[in-house]
């Protein structure tokens, strides 16, 4: 089991983690702003998550922590 | 006291930054002061100090602004166009409010110029040649004697206010050779240098040394701090020498070398009853204003003589506020005014 | 559950100002992330250029100077001639470091300074909105080259990797990229092998990352990392230029 942890309020909607992820499960919130009026990413299919950190890797602003 | 040598005026420069605790010393060839740099090339090696040749006087510049983050005592030396391309470090040294001493042996200008002594540095050195409201501390030796207790007193002076202090001679200074007589004990002052970036040791939160902020209401706080720091220095740092002024027919200001020139014209005036007297200003910033104003009231008429077109005589005009005449003489081009010239002078000023 | 991944120590917990997917924000947690890793971070000292990075000693945890344009190199050694037993990186630009201050780096590099310089090559300047870097392609369009940068105009760009690489006072060279994983893990191997040159006394070290600029390039972030794979990779080969097999 695996879950990553999205610091929302800094993400800036860049969608780089989007590419990297081998499950396909990081996407854009689209249904909501942030503070600075990103869509955040985010997981919502955290059960299919693998904690491998391609997410966190790639992405510019360390919005993300990766548990396993 | 102690040892009597004698001595070049630029080696004089280096011995007396080693002296003063000097360890660090950033430099690039260029006449007629490379011998600082020969003589560190010899020194520090020898005691464990850092000597080093940039590959110009931009790259010595910021090697000193780097070790002066680190709290230690560094110096550079050059000659005005070395001098002219150091204006931007300069100005971030002032910025990021470090301690450095920079010497200046001035030459003739502008451009290439020549190699002979001149003093057309003045305005460079005293209204600050870089950018930004900055002021540099700078002394004005006229002996090598002075070179001697004017540079150990940099280092003192920079580290007291976190300025950058300079040394501004002329090629006459730097390349004369006369008795200097060294003191045992230096007096070393040592401040405590909490700010320096010298790694945080996981002991403290980190040090941040800069001097931008792009917030203006930051920015303006670190200028007003710059200017109650330049206000205090005006206030306790002014050297002067005020000699045969009391009842003087006229007063000679000068400064370095020529202040000598003129202590001969003055043994001169007196055998054809003149009595000439001098201010010499022995930190150029901050200018002795006072002793101007003292006997602006009393004196008939002001000279001020430079090797330069006519530069100090503005703040001399400024400090005797109208009070009475200040004329100017001066020569360029590295040649140094003779006695006669200046007694000349002297006496067409008082009809004599 | 264990955390796996999470921000470096010696990355502040601040908010980054650059551009949203600019790669700049990897850079400083990957060199943060090294500064762990080596136990460095209280005897580290970083220079920040100007350039968009002018105020990165805002995010890194160790003692920090900001430099004038260009000067980077040389502050660093005075630095690292006052403290012989710290360590001390720069951060720099492509103009910072391949124009007004080419003369700095060359010298530091033949010097052999046992500094490590960070070099981060988006072929642009960012900071002041687009104009041509010493890295800017040819036929790259920017706001001094709105037709494209033409060599009998504009020169070629500047491999610096390779230029520096003729120096013998260098120890370590390598030129990598962050366009995907494989690489951003590739870069942080190299960013960590010259800091290990540098504690075992070996010489002038750098690392060129090549990065995006997708404000100034006209791209959203994605498009920005394919301009970088189609366009700077077969100008700037990637790989080591000096000390690959340097034992540290």
């Amino acid at each position: 089991m695996a879950r990553v942890i999205f610091d929302e309020e800094r993400c800036k909607g860049c969608k780089l983690c989007t590419t990297v992820c081998p499950k396909k499960i990081v996407i854009m919130d689209t249904d909501r702003l942030n503070q600075k009026g990103f869509h955040p990413a985010g997981v919502k299919e955290m059960d299919k998550c693998i904690g491998c950190a391609f997410c966190a890797t790639i992405c510019p602003d360390c919005v993300i922590e990766v548990e396993k | 006291m102690g040892e009597k040598l004698l001595m070049k005026g630029n080696e004089v420069i280096a011995e007396a930054a080693i002296r003063a605790g000097c360890r660090h010393y950033f430099g690039y060839p260029i006449t007629p002061q490379t011998e600082v740099a020969h003589y560190m090339a010899k020194r520090m090696p020898k005691i464990g100090g850092v000597f080093l040749q940039a590959e110009s006087e931009v790259a010595a510049i910021n090697m000193v602004y780097g070790a002066a983050c680190t709290g230690v005592r560094v110096m550079t030396s050059s000659s005005s166009p070395g001098i002219s391309l150091k204006q931007e470090g300069i100005s971030y040294i002032a910025g990021a409010e470090l301690p450095a001493v920079i010497v200046n042996i001035m030459r003739a200008g502008p451009g290439l110029g020549g190699i002979l002594p001149a003093q057309g540095d003045y305005f460079q050195a005293v209204k600050g040649g870089g950018h930004g409201d900055f002021k540099m501390l700078v002394l004005a030796p006229c002996s090598v004697q002075e070179l001697y207790e004017l540079t150990v007193e940099a280092f003192n002076l920079a580290d007291k206010y976190r300025i950058g202090t300079m040394i501004l001679g002329d090629g006459t200074l730097g390349q004369m050779m006369e008795a200097v007589e060294f003191k045992d004990e230096e007096n070393i002052v040592h401040y405590e240098k909490n700010w320096a970036t010298n790694g945080t040791n996981m002991e403290r939160d980190h040090n941040i040394i800069t001097s931008i902020d792009t917030n203006p209401e930051i920015l303006e706080s670190w200028n007003l701090r710059l200017q109650d720091k330049y206000k205090q220095i005006t206030e306790n740092e002014v050297r002067v020498e005020e000699y045969n002024c009391d009842g003087a027919d006229l007063i000679v200001a000068a400064y370095g070398s020529v202040a000598r020139i003129v202590k001969n014209v003055i043994k001169m005036a007196q055998k054809e009853g003149i009595k000439v007297g001098l201010i010499r200003p022995i930190t150029l910033w901050p200018f002795p204003v006072n002793s101007f104003e003292k006997y602006a009231e009393v004196t008939k008429a002001f000279l001020t003589v430079e090797m330069s077109a006519g530069q100090m005589v503005e703040d001399v005009r400024l400090a005797v506020n109208g009070k009475a005449p200040v004329s100017f003489y001066g020569r360029t081009g590295g040649i140094i005014p003779t006695q006669q010239e200046i007694l000349d002078k002297i006496k067409s000023i008082l009809n004599r | 559950m264990a955390t796996v991944f999470k921000k470096p120590h010696a990355l502040r917990d601040v908010p980054l100002h650059y551009c949203p997917g600019c790669t700049h924000g990897i850079v400083h947690r990957l060199i943060s992330e090294v500064i762990d890793e080596l136990g460095i971070e209280g005897s580290t000292i970083g220079v920040s250029p100007v350039g968009c990075t002018y105020n990165n000693y805002l995010y890194f945890n160790c003692d920090m100077v900001q430099a004038s344009h260009g000067r980077a190199p040389a502050v660093a050694t005075g630095i690292r001639r006052a403290l012989p037993d710290k360590t001390v990186f720069t951060y720099q630009g492509d103009g910072d470091l391949a124009a007004i201050g080419t003369a700095e780096i060359v010298h530091a590099a033949t010097r052999g300074e046992k500094i490590t310089t960070i070099f981060v090559n988006n072929a642009i300047y960012g900071m002041t909105s687009g104009q041509m870097a010493p890295t800017t392609l040819l036929n790259q369009v920017t706001t001094t080259t709105p037709y494209g940068r033409k060599a009998d105009l504009h020169g070629f760009p500047i491999h610096v990797c390779e230029m520096l690489a003729t120096l013998e006072g260098t120890a370590f060279i390598e030129r990598v990229s962050l366009h995907d994983i494989k690489n951003i893990n590739n870069a942080k191997k190299a960013i960590k092998k010259a800091f290990e040159v540098q504690l075992a006394g070996k010489g002038f070290s750098i690392v060129e990352i090549l990065s995006t600029c997708p404000s100034n390039w006209g791209l959203n972030p994605l498009e920005a990392m394919k301009w970088l794979q189609e366009n700077m990779l077969p100008v700037y080969q990637l790989g080591n230029f000096k000390g690959k097999d340097l034992e540290v």
